[in-house]
């Protein structure tokens, strides 16, 4: 094999290794637990904090703010609490949930491309 | 706004300070008003309302205080406390505002995309002005829209590849992005490229119309998005602005928002009720047909209640309002549907499952499809496994899949709430596609559910006993029809029972003089027993008669089943001297004189046959049942014959009769144990166990709350063929979903294997990145478009 495409053949396969590696590999994010009653959310490329922690039988508010133009992250999605609500741009948009069950629920966007959780405890 | 002050309290309360924008506030005392009903709400330790802002700051206690409870407190004074502003309104104006941006981009990308092309396709550039054919120019050009329209993919891109995430936007920009930097190559190091063998040709025109043609398709997946959240808009549209409030002798009109709970409203012909309530004077007929999906107007009197929203017909009337703000039925059915649209159907995990390993996927694809065409590719290979790449990067469509279902079940659960059927999840909606056998709970849902009394029979003294003709006990040798009316609904005075209240009816219409009933005792399944005018008397079906051992002559057995056959159901009367008792005092004077009697020999004196009438709609709506190949059964508390007959006016062939409240609930589980698929029908409130227990649990002719909790679907309207067409809109929307689904997944499992060049070797075909675009962008438009076809679907 010619030396470039033996170079092109080591880097696409160092490359298709980092990609699993770097997108399908990640540990879990630690959650943030939330016993104020309130969390700020900031939607950006994702959400932040990506695993919240909340008390059960407890109202939460979670406050998302918005700060992706990605039309894909422009919904939240919320199917435990059957929340799919939009979320204006640079704005914070208010949810309340008052878990009746303790578990791990899923935050998505309306692609559901982008994902968070929130954990009850 | 977002501060918080919990976390070390010595109380551990869970502090909360926000602010919330009050409405009908216009002078210094609202400001008072609404100040003072916020700080005596139990909970809040704080609040300043700002008359400029028209924003109240709250601190509360978020364990003890909740924002629906300040929403209730300031309700109360006549304003209103919004949660936050108007998600509906800000979402359209954003919308909008984003929507032209997109357009100017759109717009920009094409007509610059085009130039490139035109000045760069072979056989095209040779009628292009010489300036178009200039790299340096076409660089500049592609350099706005890679730099200004597709900002948007890196903007998007950047911050999720630092939360080691990617979505489409990570696909767009990595393939656009090689496509610019290899034509920047192109034209500042031509050399550079030609020593590597190939031709310096920049492709601009790729990156510049991928990118033009990709927002191009967002635009239309925008536009037709807002279709599938239309009913939403339209259900809110349909609140009245103002209202015509009876205040200290005075006829105002006054905002929609300050009408308070007890408001005298004035409704003339051809407006809008404003909240719910109920008529205290006038009558009128009403077009409910918003909330219900009933299409003829429904007459209204004193007593009836009306709904917010819907538009009063013909006449005058005045009613007072029950339910104002979210509390009303309009509000109820919103909130519903926006929570079943934020719920999520079993069938969309094989698609998020997808979805999250999708694009790294891609990528990896991508990759691979690079180094396959630079090392096995024809010459020039780099520029194969260059253009090959970026197609598999563009044509990948992971929105596709999650839009085909969330898009179907927003339309699906839209158009039932414009048909009066409320769906509660989305997953209701899926099972309900699948039912095979619906049970119809029989009083009040196929029959109207207001029993009248048709027969008062007097039973004639027991011949083959008492060969004289006479009674045993000579005190009721006198009764009259009246006097079995009379005693029966005297008893049944403190029941409960539906079939109660038509007897009481039928003795008040006939102007009867009812006598109080002492030691009044229901049983369960059997009917009362007490003691009226010191008689004993028992009220009740057959099971009462066994169980007090009075017997029941040949002759009025005959008689039963005669009325039962007719499906009617049949009450017996028996009476009985009272324990303790010396005198018998029926209200008849001849009755007065009697010996005395042992409880135990009370005798059956008459009968009284009540029938519930069946509902006009429901043998189409069970024939509309069968034909959908889905069996319907009967449940009732009624006997197998009286049962028999009114299934046998419906069209329904199994009967599950004598049936106890309690047992319902066992009845469903029995017919799921034999593999069925089971919906309950009935009424919510009676039947709530049942309707749980039921796969899917459908609640009629009812919007209340206690029904919409117990109930999967609850339909507002009475008419029972809105039973088939909750099932056809299931099956309907699962069609939706299913074609979309396997449009999603065929079209990326098709298209990029021909993108990534698997047809070359046979048949020399490659996707060119532009045509991939395309593809592309048709796919999310194709898959939302389909969702909106449900809009013209006929469930009738």
């Amino acid at each position: 094999m010619e030396p470039d495409k033996l170079l092109v053949t080591i880097v696409g396969i160092f490359g298709i290794g980092f990609v699993y590696w770097f997108f399908l590999h990640k540990k879990d994010e630690e959650a943030v637990t939330v016993n104020s009653g309130q969390v700020d959310i900031a939607v950006k490329g994702g959400y932040s904090p990506g695993v919240i922690s909340i008390p059960k039988d407890k109202q939460t508010i979670l406050n998302f703010i918005r700060r992706d133009e990605s039309s894909c992250l422009e919904e939240v999605v919320i199917p435990e609490f059957k929340i799919r609500k939009y979320l204006p741009l640079n704005k914070s948009t208010s949810i309340v949930v008052k878990p009746k069950k303790s578990g791990t629920f899923e935050i998505s966007c309306g692609m559901n491309m982008f994902h968070g959780k929130i954990m009850v405890r | 706004m977002d501060s918080r002050f919990g976390g070390n309290d010595k109380h551990s309360m869970s502090e909360v300070k926000k602010t919330f924008p009050i409405k009908g506030m216009h002078c210094a005392s609202c400001v008072r008003v609404t100040e003072r009903a916020l700080k005596k709400t139990p909970g809040v330790l704080d609040a300043v309302v700002n008359l400029a802002t028209a924003k109240a700051t709250v601190k509360y206690d978020a364990d003890n205080c909740t924002p629906s409870q300040l929403v209730d407190s300031i309700a109360k004074t006549g304003y209103t406390l919004e949660l936050e502003e108007k998600s509906e309104e800000v979402q359209s104006e954003e919308k909008q505002k984003e929507l032209k941006a997109l357009r100017n981009k759109v717009t920009v990308s094409l007509i610059i995309g085009a130039l490139i092309f035109w000045g760069g396709f072979p056989g095209l550039m040779n009628y292009a002005p010489e300036l178009l054919k200039n790299f340096w120019l076409q660089m500049i050009l592609a350099s706005i829209v890679q730099f200004w329209p597709g900002l948007t993919f890196y903007k998007a891109t950047i911050p999720a590849l630092k939360n080691r995430l990617a979505n489409m936007d990570t696909l767009v920009a990595i393939g656009t992005t090689a496509a610019y930097i290899y034509s920047v190559a192109v034209t500042v190091f031509p050399q550079l490229i030609q020593g590597l063998g190939v031709e310096p040709m920049p492709y601009f025109d790729v990156a510049t119309i991928v990118i033009g043609l990709i927002l191009l398709g967002r635009y239309f997946e925008a536009k037709a998005k807002m279709g599938t959240s239309e009913a939403i808009k339209k259900l809110i549209g349909l609140q009245a602005k103002t209202a015509r409030v009876l205040r200290d002798g005075k006829e105002m009109d006054i905002s929609i928002n300050e009408v308070v709970i007890g408001d005298v409203i004035r409704v003339r012909p051809g407006e809008k009720i404003p909240v719910d309530g109920i008529i205290n004077d006038g009558e009128s007929s009403v077009d409910e047909s918003m909330i219900t999906g009933e299409s003829m107007p429904v007459d209204k009197a004193k007593g009836d209640s009306v709904v917010g929203s819907t538009i009063n017909k013909s006449g005058t009337f005045t009613y007072k309002a029950t339910k104002v703000g979210s509390e009303t039925m309009l509000f109820q059915i919103i909130k519903l549907v926006q929570e079943a649209q934020g719920s999520k159907a079993p069938i969309q995990r094989v698609a998020d499952l997808i979805s999250s390993y999708f694009v790294p996927i891609v990528i990896m694809l991508a990759i691979a499809t690079f180094v396959v065409w630079y090392v096995f590719g024809p010459n020039p290979a780099f520029l194969f496994a260059l253009l090959n790449t970026v197609a598999v990067l563009i044509i990948a469509c992971p929105c596709a899949m999650g839009l085909a279902t969330p898009t179907a079940i927003m339309v699906g659960t839209g158009i039932g709430a414009a048909h009066g059927i409320l769906i509660k999840d989305a997953e209701s909606l899926e099972t309900a596609h699948k039912v095979n056998t619906i049970i119809f709970d029989k009083t009040g849902t196929l029959t109207q559910g207001k029993p009248e009394v048709t027969d008062v029979i007097l039973i004639p003294p027991w011949r083959e006993k008492n060969p004289s003709g006479k009674r045993e006990d000579p005190s009721f040798a006198s009764l009259s029809q009246d006097d079995i009316l009379r005693l029966a609904a005297s008893i049944e005075k403190g029941s409960e029972h539906s079939l109660a209240e038509s007897i009481v009816k039928a003795a008040e219409d006939k102007r009867l003089n009812l006598s109080k009933a002492e030691k009044f005792k229901a049983i369960a399944g059997h009917g009362v027993e007490g003691e009226v005018d010191n008689k004993q008397i028992y009220f009740g079906n057959r099971r009462l008669m066994d169980r007090e051992k009075i017997e029941i002559q040949k002759q009025v057995g005959d008689d039963i089943e005669r009325l039962e056959n007719e499906g009617k159901t049949v009450m017996l009367l028996a009476v009985g001297q009272a324990l303790g008792s010396s005198s018998l005092s029926l209200g008849v004077e001849d009755l007065s004189s009697g010996r005395m009697a042992n409880e135990k020999q009370a005798e059956l004196v008459g009968l009284i046959a009540v029938s519930d009438t069946v509902k006009n709609s429901a043998k189409a709506g069970v024939g509309a049942i069968r034909r959908l190949g889905i069996e319907a059964v009967m449940i009732t508390g009624d006997n197998q014959r009286t049962a028999k007959a009114i299934a046998d006016q419906v069209g329904i062939k199994r009967v599950l009769a004598q049936v106890l409240p309690d047992q319902k609930e066992a009845e469903v589980r029995k017919i799921q144990k034999e593999g069925k698929i089971v919906a309950m029908v009935g009424d919510g409130i009676n039947d709530a166990p049942a309707l749980a227990a039921a796969d899917v649990g459908i609640a009629m002719g009812t919007g209340t709350d206690i029904a919409i909790e117990a109930a999967d679907i609850t339909l507002i309207n009475k008419d029972l063929l809105s039973v088939s067409q909750t099932i056809k809109l299931s099956q309907k929307t699962m069609r939706t979903i299913k074609m979309n689904l396997f449009w999603a997944f065929g079209y990326n499992v098709i298209l990029i294997p021909v993108a990534m060049g698997v047809l070359y070797p046979f048949s020399g075909i490659l996707l060119n990145p532009i045509f991939a675009s395309m593809a592309m962008a048709l796919s999310s438009i194709s898959v939302v478009t389909n969702s909106l076809r449900l809009k013209a679907v006929r469930l009738t």
